[in-house]
């Protein structure tokens, strides 16, 4: 197998099985809007670096997570709708980062990979960042399960009940806002979101237990990787739109599997 | 008063510019059921939130006995339908509960056969239930609970309602609950707190002997079934100023305030 396919094989993995549990509290807190609006800040993350020349990967972290706590005090301070307000910064950011884009005429960057992914340029220093980001991830999650599931049961019975609510809600913010540093690699800043989403969707049905769902998530999301490279490699399509089109296709799956009845 | 479990005086809050709560006095001893009734909007939920810790008032002090362990039950449990959640993992959400403590804290609220249903199939009066069943597992000296009987019909809220009482009899507990019910309060109720934006009066519950009516129509239950009787401590003016606000007919806790009836005052 030729590296560059390895290393995109290894890559899409690594992110799909921590979209799986992650993806899932997307699901369950309806934050689906909310990883979007972080991943199309992303882009202009990626000109902030170029332009102050440091990693765009860090960039783009560092953005993410500056918006995700922006996001967060002008919830709290202003009357605005949250959709509204998503609405106003996806896309502010989004042409905010294709305007500084622009005034950098010397640098030549390929803007479709970042908006649509460009997996099979993934190297071994993207891939150990992937891997490293997703890993990291994986283990707050593990750590933050049962605080984090039982404020997205009911919040103030979680605070009444001891739990630092707002610092494990910013936590879970803070992990989509890494996540979406690790995938743009991958998907690209336009289709992040699906990847968090699709899976968790498809296992939802039958799934009995949060834990399932999460499992089932991350294996249907490798199985979206595998299925979508190769589509890539034999077909000639783009890697990024392909994983997506086969995760999309293993929704629609889930609704012919006869659902378990309790 | 220094064996009680939370104790609040002058506390008022208002929400942008509008006072929801002034001056208001509560407290709460072990083993006491103290029932809050008020009209909507009255500010019962935002007392329960200043007794929760979950809102600061603007003013007024809040005492808590200290590592006081509260049991909460919400108003109501909204869980998304897409979290695959059976009424035991939902217990076990409390650090240190395994199966046997949740089975038995179910059996004590009478809900134990919906122990592995799905969260969101079953029923409003299981769900009230199992909310129950949750701040009871936290072995709670003090149990808030925000309308109890939401959702569930008339001759199960008798029953829930005596549940609770038994449930303080058992553990000992202080019990605070909302109600906008002014018919029916339990007969146990050992306090009842009349709120209107300040606590118009407070004190005990007549009891209804045996109503007739009420009697054939939930047998045992109307035994915990109350009219609730109380006569206010003041009387008011056609211009709504506080007149004779000497003759204190009932309990009150704190010093008597005497308040000056506006048009946001929606009692007589």
């Amino acid at each position: 197998m030729a590296d560059f396919l390895l290393n995109a094989l290894l890559a899409g993995l690594a992110l799909a099985i921590v979209a799986g549990p992650l993806g899932s509290f997307v699901v369950w807190r309806r934050m689906a809007y909310f990883g979007d609006t972080l991943s199309h800040a992303a882009l202009l993350g990626v000109a902030l670096g170029l332009m102050l020349d440091v990693s765009p990967t860090l960039a783009v972290t560092v953005g993410c997570v500056l918006l995700a706590v922006l996001l967060v005090t002008l919830q709290t301070r202003q009357p605005l709708a949250s959709d509204t307000l998503l609405g106003i910064l996806a896309h502010s950011t989004l042409s905010l980062g294709l305007v500084v884009l622009s005034f950098m005429q010397d640098v030549r960057i390929d803007l479709m990979g970042y908006l649509f992914g460009d997996l099979l340029a993934v190297g071994p220093a993207d891939l150990a960042w992937i891997v490293g980001g997703s890993a990291l991830v994986l283990v707050v999650l593990a750590v933050l399960w049962r605080p984090l599931l039982a404020i997205t049961v009911h919040e103030e019975l979680a605070r009444v009940e001891g739990l630092p609510v707002a610092a494990i809600r910013l936590s879970l913010m803070l992990l989509i806002a890494v996540v979406i540093a690790v995938a743009m690699k991958i998907v690209g800043v336009l289709l992040i979101t699906s990847l968090l989403i699709i899976p968790a969707a498809a296992a939802q049905r039958h799934a009995r237990t949060p834990e399932q769902m999460a499992l089932g998530a991350s294996l249907l999301g490798m199985v979206a990787v595998c299925g979508g490279l190769s589509l890539s490699w034999f077909q000639d399509t783009p890697a990024g739109p392909s994983i997506v089109v086969s995760a999309a296709s293993l929704f629609l799956l889930s609704f012919a599997w006869p659902r378990r009845t309790a | 008063m220094s064996d009680a479990l939370i104790r609040l005086s002058g506390i008022s809050v208002g929400f942008r510019g509008q006072s929801v709560l002034q001056d208001v006095q509560l407290s709460v001893k072990p083993g006491e059921i103290v029932t809050l009734i008020g009209p909507n909007g009255a500010g019962k939920t935002t007392l329960v939130r200043t007794v929760l810790g979950l809102l600061k008032p603007d003013s007024g002090s809040v005492w808590r006995k200290p590592k006081l362990r509260i049991g909460y039950m919400p108003q109501k449990l909204h869980v998304d339908a897409t979290l695959p959640l059976s009424v035991l993992r939902f217990l076990r959400l409390v650090p240190g509960v395994d199966r046997a403590s949740a089975q038995a804290a179910l059996a004590e609220v009478g809900a134990n056969q919906v122990i592995d249903s799905p969260l969101q199939s079953i029923s409003g009066g299981e769900l009230q239930r199992v909310l129950l069943a949750r701040a009871l597992l936290r072995e709670p000296q003090l149990l808030v609970l925000d309308e109890p009987v939401q959702g569930v019909d008339v001759s199960g809220q008798a029953e829930l309602y005596r549940l609770i009482t038994q449930l303080r009899d058992r553990h000992g507990c202080g019990v605070l609950m909302v109600s906008h019910d002014l018919h029916l309060v339990m007969s146990t109720t050992d306090q009842v707190v009349c709120l209107n934006r300040h606590v118009c009066c407070s004190g005990h519950p007549e009891q209804v002997s045996g109503d007739p009516a009420f009697v054939e129509l939930f047998g045992q239950d109307a035994k915990s079934l109350a009219i609730y009787h109380h006569r206010h401590d003041h009387e008011h003016d056609l211009h709504g100023a506080v007149v004779n606000e000497a003759s204190a007919g009932l309990s009150i806790q704190g010093p008597v305030q005497p308040h000056v009836h506006g048009d946001g005052c929606k009692h007589g």
